[in-house]
């Protein structure tokens, strides 16, 4: 449906500066899919975000939408925003403070290219504000809105014209963090029941994985990966992607042996020997990384038994009560590894413990890059 | 430690007596001028065989005789055209800074202070200079350049009061609606775009109405400064024959005798047009705050690609400046060259001699204004401001009921227009003989009453930014009221007060519409003595006070700025 090639974009800085932004980025999202861009402020998500809205002219690439180009560096192609038939929700919501509910929602249908009567926008208007729940609502002025509400509005107005392509910048990050979980269900209800494509930008990488079937993680200005939320989870390609998306352990480790089949792979790391399943391209001697999640980490106070391959023992740090979880510090000589468990697990601050973790659940990764310390 | 019963009456003592001395003061200088005058527009005018009665006179006079409909109508034309001009090219170049890529606007937006700085006297002046019709240089060389018979140009005329005074006060136009078209979140006008809509749609939908209040804020801001100017009218429109209110009052005070009620009666009207005008500006201001409330991360616009037309639009600036800053002061450089004034010419460029610079500098009564000037500067600056922080300190800090009337009671000469204030304090102090009438200090007084208001405002900026908190727990310390005052709020408010200082410094150095009324020979201050220099015809000396005392302005505010930067001192 959208089809994004070698997008490049570049913007003056305040000091006059060219400032590359978004370079290569190529992507496709299929109709009726919600696609996300994922990275940390600065990466060019939102500036690629703004080139598929026309808000912003890209140097080179091709933009197209169901085969038809809305810009193209080739053909010198660029339609303006305004003819695009893009519905779009903006960080601050861009909620307009002089109208009403009403004549926010019903902007896009007065001024977009087909015209319609009176009581059609009415009745469309109001569809879509008792979708998200303002029908009653229709003429308080927009300044009296709250956060949620405001934000809730600003959906309706990019959904009102019934759009080809939805795209959000960052909707729920001025919410705070109830509200925002709340929004997040909607969001999902409504983009999965209209079944409209969407493009979501975000720095939230749980927002992320809740809500997109596809997400592209993006660094510096190019996508470094790209797959459904469980492969990004469970199947990072570097350790800036396995460090982005949720909380993992990180531990230097080097290749002691390689079995011939290639399925077990034995490594000397700084928390001990680690049984990993397979290393692609790995020699003997080779130094790497193994991430560990937190909750893939199996606490007990008793040793495993012996047919355990990964365990390891350690003292209790530091515990942390979240309620539903616990999250335990546990030391292993200058190393500290973070243990998510259920909260039943007792061990006292001070005393020894054990962990263990399937081989399955640890990830080699060769890039040596950005380990941030826990 | 307990708090011992006399300490406690020791904070209750020195915290009263100071509120009530700055209470006191700000009624003093802010009420009683206002109230005398408005009883003295009663009045019949004082000589020395028949007292003052009681008379509606003066209004009958003022209001029934048709000069008085035509001064109305020229004071419309005037602040009108004025503003317009001032507005229009103001927004315009706000416009081309804020929203297009055209070079050297960083450069363009400090420079923009600059014309704010020069007198509007001197100003006024250079554009004689430039543009009228016997002397005028551009006239000149039109004439020759061009064949014409008649010269272009008339300063002395209408247009000409419209255009000296609306370019003059173009900059404040120009800061105004910078901050204006920065201050709108850039995706309110994205999202109507992305709705479909077209760029006309988008400005008459969305960013007219949202820029409105600031548009209108801005025009009636324009429209009280421009009815309230005093130079251009007297300088340009009074030759002409065409009145205002300002040289109206001035006129009246200075046939004989002195019509001092009919002046009175004059200024009651210009006192309700600007603070009618203040007032509704203040609303507008208020109500546009609503509008401010939705901000988000502002994703600063992507400035408008004018391709080659910046080129042009950075010719725009250029001009600009050429016409506010460089053509006045190259004008009164040359003429403060000369022996006797003459146009540009090679025969009178061969001519040229310092004896203008040397006249100033010898002259006793020249450096005894300088002294005056900065004196006056220097004492109405710390006055006002130390003044200020503790009214301002009630205002913000405590609870003290009818707080908000000291608060507009300070803003209240914000209404004044300079020749009115003069005319009042110069009438009360005519009527009550304290001893100072005719001295020094009764111009001291009309400035700081005059420059309050500027004080207030700077003062109450930062004096919003002191949590409670850290003078409490200089209390909880032990310091009585005062030593927190000194030892805490003081040094706390210092980047506010630093430049409001500068501020009020600047202004009351270049002062003259107040002080044309309060002077007596031997206490003059330098803006007066240029006044007195044009007026005894005396040009050339007149160009060579003029340039030294731009060169010491400007010198003085690139000296703030450096200040200003070191202290941290944020722009007001």
């Amino acid at each position: 449906m959208l089809n994004v090639v070698g997008l490049h974009t570049e913007y003056a800085s305040p000091k006059g500066a060219t400032v590359k932004a978004a370079q290569d980025v190529s992507f496709e999202v299929p109709e009726g899919k919600l696609f996300t861009l994922l990275g940390p402020s600065g990466c060019g998500k939102t500036t690629t975000l703004r080139s598929i809205a026309g808000l912003e002219k890209p140097v080179s690439g091709n933009i197209s939408v169901n085969g038809a180009a809305v810009y193209s560096a080739a053909q010198n192609v660029f339609v303006p925003p305004n003819k695009r038939g893009f519905g779009m929700v903006f960080q601050s919501y861009a909620i307009w403070p002089h109208m009403t509910v009403f004549q926010n929602a019903s902007f896009p249908l007065e001024v977009g290219k087909k015209s319609y009567s009176k009581k059609e926008i009415e009745t469309r208007v109001m569809r879509v504000l008792e979708s998200v729940e303002l029908a009653h609502l229709t003429q308080r002025e927009a300044t009296r809105l709250s956060g949620g509400q405001q934000q809730r509005l600003a959906l309706a107005r990019a959904l009102v014209m019934e759009p080809k392509l939805l795209l959000l910048d960052e909707p729920l990050s001025n919410l705070d963090s109830k509200l925002r979980d709340k929004m997040r269900f909607e969001l999902k209800r409504i983009q999965r029941e209209l079944n409209i494509t969407t493009i979501y930008v975000t720095h939230d990488q749980s927002e992320a994985l809740a809500l997109s079937h596809e997400i592209a993680v993006m660094r510096e200005g190019r996508i470094i990966q790209q797959g459904t939320p469980r492969s990004i989870y469970e199947h990072p390609q570097s350790t800036f992607v396995a460090d982005f998306v949720g909380t993992i352990n990180f531990a230097k480790a080097t290749v002691r042996s390689i079995a011939s089949q290639g399925n077990d792979v034995v490594v000397d790391s700084e928390i001990g020997i680690i049984h990993v399943p397979n290393c692609p391209g790995c020699k003997v001697g080779d130094e790497l990384v193994v991430c560990i999640r937190p909750e893939s980490i199996h606490l007990s106070d008793a040793p495993p038994g012996p047919e355990h391959s990964n365990a390891f023992k350690g003292t209790v740090n530091a515990k942390i009560f979240l309620g539903e979880v616990l999250d335990f510090q546990v030391r292993m000589g200058d190393k500290i590894m973070l243990a998510r468990s259920h909260p039943s697990q007792k061990t006292p601050v001070g005393n020894p413990i054990h962990f263990m973790v399937n081989p399955a659940d640890c990830i080699p990764l060769k890039d040596n890059i950005s380990i941030s310390s826990h | 430690m307990l708090l011992t019963p006399p300490a406690r009456q020791a904070w209750f003592d020195g915290k009263w007596l100071v509120i009530g001395v700055s209470l006191l003061l700000v009624a003093v200088l802010a009420l009683v001028p206002f109230c005398f005058m408005i009883w003295q527009s009663f009045l019949t005018p004082e000589t020395v065989d028949s007292p003052a009665r009681f008379t509606l006179g003066n209004y009958t006079t003022a209001y029934t005789n048709p000069e008085t409909i035509v001064t109305f109508w020229n004071s419309w034309r005037f602040a009108f055209g004025g503003s317009m001009v001032a507005f229009v090219i103001g927004t315009a170049l706000a416009w081309m800074n804020e929203r297009t890529n055209t070079p050297m606007r960083r450069l363009f937006y400090a420079l923009s202070i600059v014309p704010l700085i020069i007198p509007s006297i001197l100003f006024t002046i250079a554009w004689i200079m430039l543009a009228s019709p016997k002397i005028g240089i551009l006239n000149i060389v039109v004439q020759s350049v061009l064949g014409f018979e008649q010269p272009p140009f008339n300063i002395y005329s209408m247009w000409g009061m419209i255009w000296v005074d609306g370019l003059h006060y173009s900059p404040m136009a120009f800061l105004m609606m910078s901050a204006a078209f920065r201050s709108m979140d850039p995706s309110l006008e994205e999202s109507a775009v992305m709705s479909g809509s077209g760029v006309l749609r988008t400005l008459r939908r969305i960013t007219l109405p949202l820029v409105l209040p600031a548009i209108f804020a801005t025009l009636l801001t324009l429209f009280v400064r421009a009815i309230e100017s005093f130079e251009v009218p007297a300088l340009l429109g009074l030759p002409a024959g065409i009145s205002v209110f300002t040289s109206a009052i001035y006129q009246a005070i200075h046939q004989f005798p002195s019509q001092v009620g009919l002046a009175a009666a004059y200024s009651v009207l210009l006192l309700l047009l600007t603070s009618g005008g203040i007032y509704i500006q203040a609303r507008i201001s208020s109500s546009g705050n609503k509008y401010s409330t939705i901000t988000g991360k502002g994703f600063r616009p992507r400035p408008i690609d004018l391709g080659p037309w910046r080129y042009f639009t950075a010719g725009i600036f250029i001009l600009y400046f050429v016409l506010i800053v460089a053509l006045p002061f190259l004008v009164l450089l040359w003429s403060s060259l000369q022996k006797f004034y003459s146009v540009p010419s090679m025969e009178a460029a061969r001519h040229l001699t310092l004896d203008g610079y040397r006249y100033v500098l010898a002259s006793d009564n020249i450096r005894a204004a300088a002294l005056n000037s900065v004196w006056m500067s220097v004492a109405t600056a710390t006055i006002v401001m130390l003044l200020t922080a503790v009214v301002c300190w009630i205002v913000v800090k405590t609870k003290i009921p009818g707080r908000w009337l000291l608060d507009n009671l300070a803003s209240l000469p914000m209404v004044f227009p300079g020749l009115v204030l003069g005319l009042s304090i110069m009438v009360f102090y005519l009527t009550f003989d304290v001893g100072i009438y005719g001295t020094f200090w009764i111009i001291l007084l009309a400035y700081v009453t005059r420059f309050m208001p500027y004080g207030l405002r700077y003062n109450t900026t930062s004096m919003i930014q002191i949590h409670k908190d850290l003078e409490e727990s200089a209390g909880m310390s032990g310091a009585s009221w005062f030593t927190v005052f000194w030892r805490v709020i003081l040094p706390l408010l210092k980047p506010g007060l630093v430049a409001g200082w500068i501020y009020v410094m600047i202004v009351s150095i270049r002062e003259l519409s107040s002080s044309i009324l309060l002077y007596s020979p031997g206490n003059e201050v330098i803006s007066i003595v240029i006044w007195e220099l044009w007026e005894n015809g005396q040009y050339v000396e007149l160009s060579a006070l003029s340039v030294l005392f731009m060169i010491l302005l400007m010198l003085l505010v690139g000296l703030a700025q450096l200040v200003g930067s070191r202290f941290g001192v944020k722009e007001g």
